[in-house]
């Protein structure tokens, strides 16, 4: 056990959203930007575990449980996506996929 | 008490986080990612979330970054590919959206720093509390998970699907 700031965890938490963020705006592989996307709700259940635990209390990490599921339903949407973009277009480049068809 | 080990693995999890966004290679950007994801799950640990501990390392580490390693060797991606990366990731394109983020960074910083200090982590939240909590308030929240998992998995499958001839209306 430890016994730090509770600023001292959100801010790292800030910290690894603030750089899933840098990664989803500036990266044109679409792999990148669901991994930066990950690290994005990856950082958001730090966040919240960094509150329960200042709390003492079990509802963090019930909400890192269900950031877990959405990220998986999320993940095997997303990679299906990729997967059907790379047959049609041939390329992983998201700016390919920015004009609608019909 | 032991509160460097927290510092430790903080840094090792930005350092980790800082190499998945640069990397070229996106194989290289996984094995990062499950470094910190490994060294989050060691913070959730110290902070006494055990359960959420154990279920960041089966459940990021072990399943989803495993269907990142299937979809990346579906795709087949080669040498050629980390060349348009890296034509792709150009020091113009990058500068401007990554200096306002830090200055966004260096607000939220500012922000809490000066909120006064409270301490996070000197108590363990077990397992059975959890679980208690979890088929009790949040027993809706959790047959709503089971609901979104079915649904991502049924329009995984059809996504994922190859096109079938026998309808033309198929659209791409």
């Amino acid at each position: 056990m430890v016994d730090i700031p509770a600023a001292h965890g959100l801010m790292l938490a800030g910290i690894l959203f603030l750089l899933g963020f840098i990664g989803v705006l500036v990266r044109r592989n679409i792999i990148f930007i669901l991994l930066s996307l990950e690290i994005m709700l990856n950082a958001v259940g730090l966040a919240f575990v960094v509150v329960g635990s200042r709390w003492g209390q079990p509802d963090g990490q019930i909400m890192v449980l269900l950031i877990l599921s959405m990220a998986a339903a999320e993940v095997a949407v997303g990679l299906a996506l990729v997967f059907r973009m790379y047959h049609g277009l041939s390329t992983l480049d998201a700016d390919q996929a920015s004009q609608m068809k019909g | 008490m032991s509160n460097f080990l927290f510092y430790i693995a903080g840094i090792v999890a930005v350092a980790s986080t800082l190499m998945v966004v640069t990397r070229l290679n996106a194989v290289h950007a996984l094995l990062y990612m499950i470094v910190s994801l490994l060294s989050v799950a060691l913070i959730f640990f110290m902070l006494g979330a055990p359960f959420a501990a154990a279920l960041e390392v089966i459940v990021y580490a072990g399943a989803i970054m495993v269907l990142f390693v299937f979809v990346i060797m579906m795709l087949n991606l080669s040498l050629p590919a980390m060349e348009t990366e890296r034509q792709w990731v150009r020091p113009a394109v990058w500068i401007g959206p990554a200096a306002l983020t830090v200055i966004l960074l260096g607000e939220l910083v500012w922000v809490m720093a000066h909120n006064g200090a409270h301490s996070a982590g000197f108590q363990s939240i077990g397992p059975r509390t959890v679980s208690l909590a979890l088929f009790g308030p949040y027993l809706l929240g959790v047959e709503l998970a089971s609901i979104l998992l079915l649904a991502g998995l049924v329009s995984a499958y059809h996504l994922a699907r190859p096109e079938t001839s026998t309808t033309s209306k198929g659209g791409a």
